[in-house]
């Protein structure tokens, strides 16, 4: 056991194992899964951390699990881009936890306390820890077939997640989601079962250093593209992802919008990113005219919703696009291409994160997400009102935060290779941005007096959980040459 | 390293106490106040050290890596010592109003916590060492003062808000890409009076062109140039002290400022008189100097009459900036602290006005005089200063502006400050004369009553006593060592060597 501990890379499954580890044992003492679930919590962070650490240090790593060699064993190998994305979760994932901790306690102690809120929790811990181990495979799982099994796992863990809060709408948004998900997965699936009958492995890198165009080989990646382009709820297929965000519970929809939607564009990402000379310019504008619908579209209906977390989760939309805009600006940008959209994907993570924890503590104060009846909220929850206000500016592109750095290196890419179609799109979806939070923003953050005090019910590490996570956004916009140092190593 | 250090102080002495305030209850007035004070003086500790060691030829300055080949820079130049001991002073003044005018009024926390923001923000747009920095600070102005705006709630307020919004993020996007696309093209670009922009004029000329009209239309929105000024007139619905500081110090005297660092620093005088940059500038710096004044006549609330005045006053400073001579260039950075001093002590007494008597509309000041002769007396200075009269501040900028202009063979510019200088007596002496020389007409809608010998709470009363006196004396005085001109004539003689 020592000798495993001190042996370097064991050190890559340790985000995947804990948390797993953690639905077990949260799992199993069904009456109080709530300390299991946090203090796992609490470790698999830690893993995360400390992977990025001695990635940092030591650069990339790679671990054969059970010491089979591809192409017959599973590999994880931990990159920059890998590790950059378990340290997103970890740090996302722990305020989550966190969230949900003092969530779950002021639903049960609160005026409808009943068996609803403790079955719920019950099912949460283990289903929410899932999805966590399962996210960090899919980052570091080097081979297609095992990024099949982790995008199964996470998309199941999903759907129970989303059906949990019981309201009808969100048991359709769930079945929904659950049959994109697995049309999405079986999509997935064929396309990389073509690739394996064309190059007889599944390591992704192996495939991609020898891969070139021919029709299976087509009809493998339009699959495959097209399967993570539904689950990451891709214009226009991202019809299942409001009702399914907006309906969950708060911790829930938070999960979904900062960390879920990120690992079907990371699959998406590593698969192309590499071989865009394969598919020339046409395919990356296919693409980005994709993301481009996503912006506009998401952000006109984002602005037109009546309720907060409808709001929110239109913006997810929107904001998904810029995760695919960046395609025709990887082949001119030259390291820095790809750096933009991961930098986005962070500071999304938490502002979103962020966002989705307020609007969750909102809605449970005043008992509605109306936004125009919204007025004060300020007064109640002064922590929650600034964590929604915070990464809204993050969301915009605004200093001092993490998506000012993002927008900057979008803008920097575009202008440097003359797009300027796109930099008219960057620019326009910032406007559109500003309208949508600042609509909300206006009534959170306004200055009227709530008639009448209202009881607390709201348990403060749910306050400061959002905060601090609004705060990460912001950290980000001053520390950028980290994450893009971590981003930098190399397998 | 100290010196790095000292930047970094100087903005977190205000940044701090507003943090702290934020969370501060409502019901602890004497615990804000004290922060607040503490802060302001602090500040203004540390900007003489500053200061003392700028004459000395010490240099200051802060890097902080942003992204690879950008860095965020603090650089204390003699420039942005100008405009940062202008702010703390002002900042200083307008807390000990401010704490006064809003007593017993709701959501001070928030007020005061926003108000050291916006002097952080505002000092860190001084200290900016680079175009991304100042970029940095100058949209977060935009975020700190829109709470400070629609502070009051009302529907009206709120609508404001949104225009101001909607126009001061719209300038920001269009800077956000000047300074994206001039940083794509020559790199970081630093404050270096144009070296590094001068290669290119041969090659990308025109872009150079396109890039400062958007670098120009994003800090024109905040300096309110025509015909982006509209939302400053509707922002007169926030607080005394919010229109004060935005006028004096914060939002429009960072567009100025922007103006300046732009067309000295980032072009440089040679480079932008190369590809014709100053003529355009020029126009449109006239055009809103007279609009401005014409404006301000038909208004009849008085701060809407200020409002437009400042939309005037402050093209002086762009003016100067466009003209290019020497003289003309020190009369429009003058007029940054003249024009300060001068209107943050006219917004001051008009909320005394407001706020005493509620008196809002000019045609109802008749007799006022009698009734707050303090507060009118400082009004009154501040006005003919404006006008130009000798030996006021306002007298000593439109003196250098013309003689700048002269110099330069722009003769018709002296006809445009006479104008001006006209337009401003037209809307300020009636002003004066209805409140020392016509009746009362029966009672003040509201009167809050004298406190003591005081005609109101002495807290509001000190504060444009002493800018006016201070507007006064840098007028008198203007050839000591110690006034603004000396200091500017020492920025244009060190800093641009002309």
């Amino acid at each position: 056991m020592i000798s495993l501990l001190l042996q370097a890379d064991c050190w890559l499954i340790l985000p995947i194992i804990l948390p797993l580890s953690g639905a077990l044992v949260s799992f199993l003492r069904k009456s109080r899964p709530r300390w299991p679930g946090l203090i796992f919590s609490l470790l698999a962070s830690l893993a995360g951390g400390s992977l990025a650490w001695k990635v940092m240090l030591h650069g990339a790593g790679r671990y054969d699990l059970g010491g089979w060699q591809p192409p017959l064993g599973i590999s994880l190998r931990a990159d920059g881009p890998a590790v950059l994305m378990v340290l997103m979760t970890a740090v996302t994932g722990l305020a989550i936890s966190i969230y949900a901790g003092g969530y779950f306690r002021s639903r049960i102690a609160g005026r409808e306390g009943d068996r609803r809120h403790v079955i719920q929790e019950r099912f949460f811990w283990p289903l929410w820890l899932l999805l966590w181990g399962a996210l960090n495979g899919l980052f570091l799982s080097g081979d297609i077939f095992n990024m099949y099994i982790t995008l199964e796992l996470v998309a199941l863990s999903s759907v129970g997640l989303t059906a949990l809060s019981g309201k009808p709408a969100s048991q359709v948004a769930a079945m929904r989601y659950l049959l994109v998900s697995l049309l999405g997965s079986l999509s997935f699936l064929l396309g990389v079962g073509f690739l394996y009958k064309v190059y007889g492995t599944l390591e992704l890198a192996a495939i991609q250093a020898v891969i070139s165009l021919s029709p299976p080989v087509g009809v493998a990646m339009t699959m495959i593209s097209v399967g993570l382009m539904l689950k990451t709820a891709l214009f226009p297929f991202h019809f299942w992802l409001p009702p399914a965000h907006a309906n969950a519970l708060a911790p829930v929809s938070a999960i979904l919008s900062a960390l879920v939607i990120k690992g079907g564009w990371y699959l998406f990402f590593r698969f192309w990113q590499g071989l865009i000379p394969l598919i020339g310019d046409s395919g990356g504008l296919v693409v980005a005219a994709l993301g481009g619908g996503a912006i506009i579209w998401g952000a006109f209906q984002a602005f037109s919703q009546q309720r907060l977390k409808m709001l929110v989760a239109y913006s997810t939309v929107a904001q998904i696009g810029y995760l695919f805009v960046v395609f025709p600006l990887l082949a001119g940008g030259g390291g820095q291409g790809a750096a933009a959209p991961y930098y986005f994907a962070i500071s999304h993570s938490c502002a979103k994160g962020a966002m989705f924890l307020a609007a969750g503590t909102i809605f449970l104060q005043m008992g509605h997400d109306r936004i125009r009846d919204l007025d004060g909220v300020r007064q109640l929850l002064p922590k929650t009102a600034f964590a929604f206000a915070l990464g809204g500016l993050s969301l915009i592109g605004l200093p001092p935060t993490g998506g000012f750095i993002a927008k900057y290196m979008y803008l920097s890419l575009a202008v440097g290779q003359g797009r300027w179609p796109l930099l008219l799109l960057l620019v326009m979806g910032s406007g559109l941005t500003a309208a949508y939070i600042f609509r909300a923003v206006a009534h959170i953050l306004s200055p009227k007096m709530v008639s009448g005090s209202r009881q607390a019910i709201v348990a403060p590490g749910m306050e400061w959980s959002a905060l601090a996570l609004a705060l990460v956004a912001i950290i980000l916009g001053f520390i950028a040459s980290l994450p893009l140092a971590v981003l930098q190593v190399t397998g | 390293m100290r010196q790095n250090w000292l930047l970094i102080m100087i903005l977190l002495s205000s940044l701090l106490p507003g943090l702290v305030i934020f969370s501060l209850a409502e019901s602890r007035r004497g615990m804000r106040t004290c922060l607040n004070l503490f802060g302001a003086i602090a500040k203004m500790v540390l900007v003489l050290v500053m200061i003392v060691g700028i004459t000395r030829g010490q240099r200051f300055e802060f890097h902080l890596a942003m992204l690879p080949g950008l860095d965020l820079v603090l650089r204390a130049d003699p420039l942005s010592a100008l405009f940062v001991t202008l702010s703390s002073i002002l900042w200083l003044l307008t807390t000990i109003y401010a704490i006064a005018y809003l007593e017993n009024s709701p959501n001070r926390s928030h007020f005061f916590g926003y108000f050291s923001l916006c002097v952080t923000v505002t000092i860190g747009i001084a200290l900016a060492g680079n175009l991304l920095t100042f970029l940095f600070f100058f949209e977060m102005l935009t975020l700190c003062t829109y709470p400070l705006v629609v502070h009051r709630g009302t529907a009206e307020a709120m609508a404001a808000g949104r225009v101001y919004l909607i126009y001061t993020l719209g300038g920001g996007g269009l800077l956000f890409l000047g300074v994206v696309w001039l940083n794509s093209l020559v790199g970081s670009v630093d404050f270096s009076r144009g070296q590094q922009l001068a290669p290119f004029v041969r090659s990308h000329g025109l872009t150079l062109k396109i890039i400062f009209y958007l670098l120009l239309a994003g800090v024109g929105v905040k300096a309110a140039l025509f015909p982006l000024h509209s939302w400053l007139p509707q922002a007169m619905v926030a607080p005394a002290p919010v229109s004060a500081l935005l006028h004096a110090v914060a939002v429009v005297k960072a567009g100025a400022f922007g103006i300046i660092r732009i067309v000295l620093d980032v072009y440089g005088l040679e480079t932008a008189a190369h590809l014709d940059l100053l003529f355009p500038l020029m126009v449109l710096a006239t055009v809103t100097i007279i609009y401005g004044s014409i404006h301000a006549l038909r208004q009849d609330n008085l701060k809407h009459r200020l409002a437009f005045s400042t939309v005037s006053q402050v093209s002086y400073i762009a003016l100067g900036i466009s003209i290019g001579s020497p003289l003309a260039i020190m009369g429009g950075m003058v007029h940054l602290v003249h024009q300060g001093l001068m209107k943050i002590t006219l917004f001051f007494c008009a909320g005394n006005v407001a706020e005493t008597l509620g008196v809002h509309e000019i045609s109802r000041m008749n007799g006022v005089g009698r009734r707050l002769p303090l507060t009118m007396a400082a009004f009154t200075l501040a006005a003919m200063g404006m006008i130009g009269l000798p030996p006021m501040a306002g007298f000593v900028s439109k003196w250098y502006l013309g003689l700048g202009a002269l110099a330069r063979g722009e003769g018709w510019l002296i006809g445009v400050l006479v104008v001006s200088s006209l337009l401003n007596a037209f809307y300020f002496l009636p002003i004066i004369y209805a409140a020392w020389f016509k009746e009362e007409e029966g009672e003040w809608p509201v009167d809050s009553g004298k406190a003591g010998p005081l005609e109101c709470h002495w807290m509001l009363i000190a504060p444009p006593v002493i800018t006016a006196v201070v507007s006064l004396l840098v007028g008198l005085l203007a050839n000591s060592n110690l006034s603004p001109l000396a200091w500017v004539r020492f920025i244009v003689r060190t800093g641009y060597g002309l």
